[in-house]
């Protein structure tokens, strides 16, 4: 009709409009970078104050690595961790044990038997178990898992790497069995229809075909349940009892890495050697997840990109 | 193959299958009734303790009040610290970032964040806060801690809430003259409130059951009310901790007690939140 | 009727035509050349209707008359198009406010989650005016040339979702017309809805056409037939060339006496 023409190029509306999407988007691109930058820094600021234990002569990687003795207050003192790496080795290993199995066979029969309620059900609850804080597990191992373990193995301690480890399975099992879940659901269901539609029972469907393609996601997740049992604390200072020993032993107490920088930190000279040596068992610990959820990461976006998600 | 050979596989795949349902259905089942065990359990030892004294005391009259102070103040200044640079950072992942290598960097970067042990963030603030911005042992130190812990979480639980709004309400907007800013701020914010908000909580309600990142950022075993961000705090996960070590175990009624108000606290969160996601998520999508 | 943002922009005092002139355009996604050579027009106040079977380009051709595919990312617009003979791609044009010149309404109807009052005012809002009583008055005249005024003028606050799927359509026609376009595109705006709701869109349409400019892009020839004054008719004719237009004229002529043999083909049947 007869209406005055509107002009095509920047009118003052949209000049400013313009200037208002620059700087916006200036501000929360810089803010995408916030997590390389924290990342970055974790790291710099461990091995800076690793720094001064790993390069004195009295305490250097490879002897803290692979030194068994860790005496702290003597003269010299010596920073041998070796045995708190095998205790971390143990209860890990008797999380996973527990949890990697439970832990799958869980998810399958979430994801291929059952029904919509108890799907819903299942997948609250086990949101609720990963909500619960960590002292909340130590209280259960220290009060319920320990005293029971103890009983009925007629061992002289509650507090054991065993008894530990079965507290961190039912912490590393609502991240296996979520992710697990997750990577079975993404299956396509054509898959799944055609080997049904061949005869096959729900069972062999699901050990036959959908596990072998959620592979990469149940790997992931099992790296990285094994990273939150490797790096939980309170749970392991609480149960795991402490010793200084180096032993394989699982019905012997246990001083995981976590436990160590946790129980000693309070009482360390701030900027000495010891304090130092204990940034350095930090630095072990982000380096050993670091590579675990990169393994889970990388194996992740390959199951991602295979089902285009 | 015979039928009667078919016949026998069939009935044996039958019978593995029933036994299959059975082994993996007591394992997810022993999965929920550990936790129903666990709540039951908190529960019955808990429960006795809890009284508004309980809750509004000092310790020295048997209350835990200063140990909810502090870490509601925990949690309030970790939610200042993690929730605008974790949101913005969301923002820019689902909206802006292009598909190149440093965009997967950068999500790479956070899905590590998300698995560094909290014991290391703890390290990390005592470090930096503490030691090198020289807040001390303080309020603000440990939310700094608990931000870092948390931002993975925000901006995930952003992204993903993001993703969920429909392209064509962008498109829509668009075409009506809209910059992308402006879309972003007038329709897919709106529309993706409700999961950000929810996520955001349950992030918070987990930074707040966390001990090893306050251990020696903020908590002390006894410390009045605070008073400024520079103050030191009482922590219930803390709180919990130190009751439950101390040699001569003299209030197990404390530690259950603490232990119930901590679980409960979070759980009624969690439900809430989710429950008003629910709610709210039907308004977004027909 | 007044606009908040006459006083920013300059008034030029030739009419607003809604005409289009394509000379020549190819659009290209990456190293892919979709669409090449067409040259048309669009004659204002008229309804247009771009035809052909899936794949032939007619889409992408219309993302082109608003700038849409520049959201899309990589791609190329080559040739020229003119609207009211300024050049839509020339480098100082402001997507933005080309934008609130040629509306679109989409294959699905895709409100957004407000109130009925907010999303026709969004648009209007988004140019700056504020005035509650201009709001108003320019949402009731929206929604009366989308048809929808009668069933929803009552209650302007109740939410789009609650709406049906026609009604929705109509919403988002009158969301389009708020900004008062000289032209609206529109990409097969009743594909995804029931033939009542068809027929009221068509009848819409066909009151618009007096002032507003009409591209539609259909795969219903008998709707092309009955709505539209001119017929596009465009054809990828193998998977190595680019689509192309064939023939544009008269809707009535093309679909008696087409000029080109594809056209006859591609109308009485014979594919796609």
């Amino acid at each position: 009709m007869g209406e005055p023409r509107r002009k095509l190029t920047g009118s003052g509306r949209t000049g400013r409009a313009r200037a208002t999407e620059t700087v916006v988007r200036t501000i929360i691109a810089s803010s995408g970078w916030v997590a390389i930058v924290i990342l970055t820094a974790i790291a710099i600021f461990l091995g800076t104050n690793a720094w001064p234990a790993l390069s004195s002569p009295v305490a250097g990687l490879w002897r803290m690595l692979t030194g068994t003795a860790w005496y702290s207050t003597a003269t010299p003192p010596e920073f041998g961790f070796l045995p708190y790496i095998v205790s971390t080795l143990r209860v890990t290993g008797v999380a996973l044990a527990i949890a990697v199995p439970i832990g799958i066979a869980a998810a399958v029969f979430i994801s291929e038997f059952a029904g919509r309620r108890i799907k819903e059900i299942s997948k609250s609850i086990i949101e609720f178990m990963a909500a619960v804080p960590s002292v909340v597990y130590g209280l259960m191992g220290v009060y319920v898992v320990g005293p029971a373990v103890k009983d009925l193995l007629h061992l002289t301690s509650a507090l054991t790497a065993l008894s530990a480890g079965i507290v961190l399975a039912f912490m590393a099992l609502p991240t296996i069995v979520s992710i697990s879940e997750d990577a079975m659901h993404a299956v396509p269901s054509d898959l799944r229809m055609g080997s049904l539609a061949l005869g096959n029972t729900r069972w062999q469907t699901a050990y036959k075909v959908i596990v072998p393609a959620a592979g990469s996601g149940i790997f992931a997740s099992v790296m990285l349940g094994m990273g939150r049992a490797i790096g939980e604390t309170m749970v392991v200072l609480m149960v795991a009892g402490g010793t200084m020993d180096l032993t394989w032993s699982l019905t012997a107490s246990a001083r995981p890495l976590t436990a160590v920088i946790a129980s000693e930190m309070g009482e360390v000279v701030q900027g000495g050697l010891h304090y130092s040596a204990l940034f350095v068992i930090g630095l072990t610990l982000f380096v050993i997840t670091f590579a675990a959820n990169l393994a889970a990461d990388l194996v992740l976006e390959r199951q991602r990109r295979r089902w285009r998600r | 193959m015979t039928r009667a050979r078919a016949r026998a596989r069939t009935r044996r795949a039958r019978v593995v299958e029933t036994l299959m349902r059975i082994v993996t259905g007591g394992a997810a089942a022993l999965i929920v009734l550990s936790a129903f065990g666990l709540l039951g359990y908190l529960l019955v030892r808990g429960l006795p303790s809890i009284s508004w004294v309980f809750l509004t005391a000092m310790p020295k009259l048997g209350g835990i009040f200063p140990a909810i102070v502090g870490t509601f103040w925990l949690t309030a200044g970790t939610a200042v610290f993690s929730l605008p640079i974790g949101i913005a950072a969301g923002i820019y992942l689902s909206e802006y970032a292009p598909r190149s290598r440093r965009t997967r960097f950068i999500r790479l970067s956070i899905a590590n964040m998300a698995g560094v042990p909290s014991i290391v963030y703890g390290l990390f603030g005592l470090a930096v806060f503490v030691m090198l911005f020289g807040f001390k042992v303080s309020i603000l130190s440990g939310a700094l801690t608990l931000a870092c812990l948390t931002l993975p979480v925000i901006i995930t639980t952003t992204e993903e809430a993001l993703r969920q709004v429909p392209q064509d309400l962008r498109q829509a907007s668009l075409a009506l003259g809209a910059t992308r800013w402006r879309t972003i701020y007038k329709v897919v914010l709106p529309a993706a409130a409700p999961g950000i908000v929810t996520g955001s909580i349950l992030g918070l309600s987990r930074a707040s059951g966390e001990t090893a990142p306050v251990l020696f950022t903020a908590v002390f075993f006894s410390a009045p009310l605070p008073t400024s961000p520079f103050d030191k705090v009482m922590a219930l996960p803390y709180h919990i901790y130190i009751m439950a070590t101390q040699p001569n175990h003299p209030q197990p009624g404390i530690v259950w007690g603490s232990a119930l108000v901590l679980v409960a606290g979070v759980t009624v969160i969690n439900i809430v939140a989710a429950a008003w996601r629910s709610r709210a998520r039907r308004r977004v999508t027909w | 009727m007044a606009f908040a943002r006459k006083k920013e922009g300059h008034v030029v005092s030739t009419l607003q035509q809604g005409c289009f002139d394509l000379r020549d355009v190819s659009v290209a996604y990456g190293k892919e050349t979709a669409v090449s050579g067409v040259a048309m027009s669009i004659e204002p106040h008229s309804v247009t209707a771009l035809i052909g079977p899936s794949g032939c380009g007619k889409s992408t051709l219309l993302r082109c008359l608003n700038r849409m595919n520049d959201e899309l990312g990589d791609v190329r617009v080559g040739g020229t198009i003119l609207l009211d003979g300024e050049d839509i791609y020339s480098g100082d044009v402001d997507p933005v406010e080309l934008r609130s010149r040629v509306g679109q309404v989409f294959q699905r109807p895709n409100p957004f989650p407000m109130s009925i009052y907010d999303n026709v005012a969004y648009g209007p809002r988004t140019l700056g005016t504020r005035d509650r009583g201009e709001l108003e008055a320019l949402i009731e005249d929206s929604l009366r040339r989308a048809a929808l005024w009668e069933e929803v003028g009552g209650n302007l606050k109740k939410h789009a979702f609650e709406l049906s799927g026609g009604q929705q359509q109509r919403l988002c026609i009158a969301r389009a017309l708020a900004t008062k376009p000289e032209v609206l595109l529109m990409d097969e705006p009743a594909s995804a809805l029931d033939p009542i709701s068809t027929q009221l869109i068509e009848d819409t349409i066909a009151e618009l056409k007096s002032d507003v400019t009409i591209v539609i892009v259909t795969h219903n020839m008998q709707q092309a037939a009955r709505i539209s004054d001119r017929t596009a008719f465009m054809l990828r004719e193998s998977m190595d060339r680019p689509a192309g237009l064939v023939e544009i004229g008269d809707t009535r002529q093309m679909f008696t006496k087409p000029v080109d043999k594809r056209t006859e083909a591609y109308i009485t049947g014979r594919f796609g």
